[in-house]
């Protein structure tokens, strides 16, 4: 019984498709956050498991560009959960079928 | 490929947690389970990543997504109380389901469909590998994720003052 | 002449390196059973060997025992003394009583989440042991990203503590719990830099290696890194919710804090791993600042997991005689030490040490050299330490320790009272 890189690409896949789900259905805007953090992990997931299994000239680029996610999605939720709590102080609600018009 | 039944109890082991907890986020009826169970799957992430020889990656996903994200989401939902709380869908629900089931026909059928040039020899990273990349040919973005953090972190401390706070800035 | 069985040997009778008996036990285990059974065992043994063997009874028990005992001697009374010889008892009894005690869950609480919350505080206490060396060949797991792994356990207490404020549908648990998870976060970052220095001296993010390191200059990272031994201290207090900085369980103010609606045995979890984390992160500054098991040449004939112990429990005597000692800081007070306080000292600690070791390195000065560095970076600690805070205002209350005394018809009275009679 081996793990092969179809393993990790089919379990990357599966996640990245439950975060899109996520992203695209909930009513809450930390519950989209959430499927959107789930997304980025996917494809970290798949950056490493491509750098670990296959062969090519710069097998760090994909470690390397897994910090680089990591970064950007930690500045991310800062941003995105700043918005949502000074969106709720104007309108009494974070849920994204109600912020529908810039002006209420 | 990584041989031995060690790794493979694992790897089946992580992606069981993984995803049940991804069906979890979906699932429960309360926010606050959804977050928990979004924790559980960042914790079977990190496995994924020590399973992929990565350590130092899975432990800086420890401290940054669980010690620190997760907690900000969970803030968020402390700072809006009124907000609603029960984690349901949009009247998107539908169209998004078959718009990821369509995704996720498309991604396996990809990937089970290609000829992957598999490596024999097993790449296993280090962090001072690591360390000596970041500071040597990516030192441009680098410098660039510090420049964004820096403007990420003004940026939300200056969206979260409450509108009197400014008021009084402005009247100093 | 050395007398040769002094030293360590290599005999698996030789207690003083337990690698020597586990790797007996492992061959014949393999050589019976097969190398997957082997494979399985190995680190259930480790496991057996340094937490129940080593970390639960003396640690554990020890601090559990000795905190209680001490903070009575230090508040001028005495501890627990009536359960057994000397109050020896206490922890079983203690035990006996929580165990036995009702659980009580209020009403509106979200049950699995107030459940799993206590699981999820001990998990860090225990998982620090698996990578603290005992000794040169007794690590369970000589994980090449040690330090790292630490920060990751450690980022743990925080989402448990955050589960139980919140799964208890209290407000002032709820107040608690965000003022630790602020805490926490604050004091993380300082913890980080700090340790950052160190790593930048030791080239290795691996404990045994920095023991190793240690051993090899013959100097402790105390001595050569006092200013980031410092911050560790502080940062590690607060994270650990320990006076001066526990204003998130602090009793007269909150209740206790995110503790409040917990009894019986899951409030027991919470107090007992609040010693054993202060124990494992007293285990773990003193590996990567006291020289974990080594003590300039001693480990050749004391067992050096004794020696290791005796410095973990030195370490968190240091925390017990803060807890005694100082006040308590109100909790704005607590986020501009961190932020204002311990930040720019870990960063200007950060900065010297990137300078010292590159000049160490460019200049290829010989392995001498660490004493210098060591005395200048004593000077500079105590320069920007006394420095920092008095650039920041915050200066030591000058009272006066003995009343004037003014002589008066009735005899000798306090200046005080004459001043302010018949108010």
């Amino acid at each position: 019984m081996s793990v092969t890189l179809e393993h990790f690409l089919t379990v990357s896949a599966l996640l990245f498709t439950l975060g899109l789900f996520i992203a695209l259905s909930k009513r809450n805007a930390v519950g989209v956050l959430m499927g959107v953090e789930l997304m980025l992990n996917a494809s970290n997931l798949a950056l490493l498991a491509f750098a670990r299994l296959t062969e090519g000239p710069a097998q760090i680029a994909g470690p390397v560009f897994v910090v680089f996610v990591i970064t950007v999605a930690a500045a991310e939720v800062a941003v995105a959960l700043a918005l949502a709590v000074s969106v709720y102080r104007v309108r009494e609600t974070i849920d994204v079928d109600r912020i529908t018009l810039l002006r209420m | 490929m990584i041989e031995g039944t060690g790794p493979a109890l694992a790897f089946w082991g992580l992606s069981a947690l993984t995803l049940v907890s991804a069906g979890g986020v979906i699932v429960s009826r309360n926010l606050f389970h959804a977050v928990l169970f979004l924790v559980l799957a960042f914790i079977g992430i990190a496995g994924f990543f020590l399973l992929l020889s990565a350590e130092f990656l899975a432990m800086a996903q420890i401290v940054i997504y669980v010690g620190a994200i997760a907690v900000l989401m969970l803030y968020a939902i402390v700072l809006t109380p009124r907000a609603g709380r029960d984690n349901r869908e949009t009247w998107m629900a539908v169209p998004a389901l078959f718009v990821a089931v369509g995704l996720a026909a498309v991604l396996l059928f990809a990937i089970h469909d290609t000829d992957w040039a598999k490596s024999a020899r097993a790449y296993v990273l280090s962090a001072g590998e690591l360390g000596r990349e970041l500071l040597g040919t990516w030192v441009l973005p680098f410098q660039l994720a510090s420049v964004l953090l820096t403007a990420a972190l003004v940026g939300a401390v200056m969206l979260v003052r409450s509108p009197e706070e400014e008021r009084k800035e402005e009247e100093e | 002449m050395i007398w040769l069985p002094f030293l360590v040997s290599e005999h698996w009778w030789d207690l003083r390196d337990l690698g020597n008996l586990s790797r007996e036990i492992l061959e014949l285990i393999e050589r019976g059973l097969g190398s997957e059974v082997a494979y399985i065992v190995s680190p259930l043994i480790g496991f057996v060997a340094s937490f129940l063997l080593f970390v639960l009874p003396t640690q554990l028990y020890l601090g559990v025992y000795g905190e209680r005992r001490l903070i009575g001697r230090m508040q001028s009374r005495l501890g627990p003394n009536r359960v057994g010889k000397f109050g020896l008892l206490q922890p079983i009894a203690d035990a006996i009583k929580l165990i036995q005690k009702e659980a009580i869950t209020p009403r509106g609480a979200d049950r699995w989440v107030m459940w799993t919350a206590p699981v999820v505080f001990v998990a860090p206490a225990v998982l620090v042991w698996a990578v603290i060396p005992f000794g040169p060949n007794m690590v369970i797991a000589d994980l090449p990203t040690g330090l790292v792994y630490y920060l990751a356990v450690a980022a743990l207490p925080v989402l448990a503590a955050f589960m139980a404020g919140w799964s208890s549908n209290n407000k002032y648990s709820l107040f608690g719990a965000m003022r630790v998870v602020a805490m926490a976060i604050s004091y993380e970052v300082a913890l980080v830099l700090a340790l950052l220095g160190v790593v930048l001296f030791t080239q290795t993010l691996s404990l045994q290696e920095i023991i190793l390191w240690q051993r090899d200059l013959d100097i402790w990272l105390v001595f050569l890194q006092p200013l980031a031994f410092i911050i560790y201290f502080i940062s590690a207090s607060a994270e650990l919710n320990r006076t001066p900085t526990d204003i998130a369980e602090a009793e007269s103010e909150i209740v206790a804090g995110y503790l409040t609606e917990y009894s019986g045995m899951k409030w027991g979890l919470f107090y007992g791993m609040d010693i054993g984390y202060a124990i494992a992160a007293a285990a773990f500054g003193s590996t990567v600042f006291l020289g974990g098991w080594s003590f300039f040449g001693l480990e050749e004939w004391v067992p050096p997991w004794l020696i290791l112990i005796v410095k973990t429990q030195l370490f968190y005597f240091v925390f017990i005689w803060t807890r005694g000692t100082l006040p308590r800081l109100r909790i704005d007070q607590l986020m501009g030490l961190a932020w204002k306080y311990l930040l720019p000292l870990a960063a200007v600690n950060l900065l010297v040490v990137a300078a010292e070791r590159l000049w160490w390195k460019e200049a290829e000065l010989g392995d001498g050299i660490v004493y210098l560095f060591a005395a200048i970076n004593i000077v500079l600690a105590v320069v920007l330490l006394v420095g920092w805070a008095r650039a920041l205002g915050y200066r030591p209350e000058r009272v006066r320790t003995r009343p004037r005394l003014v002589k008066e018809p009735l005899g000798y009275v306090p200046a005080d009272s004459s001043a302010g009679g018949g108010q």
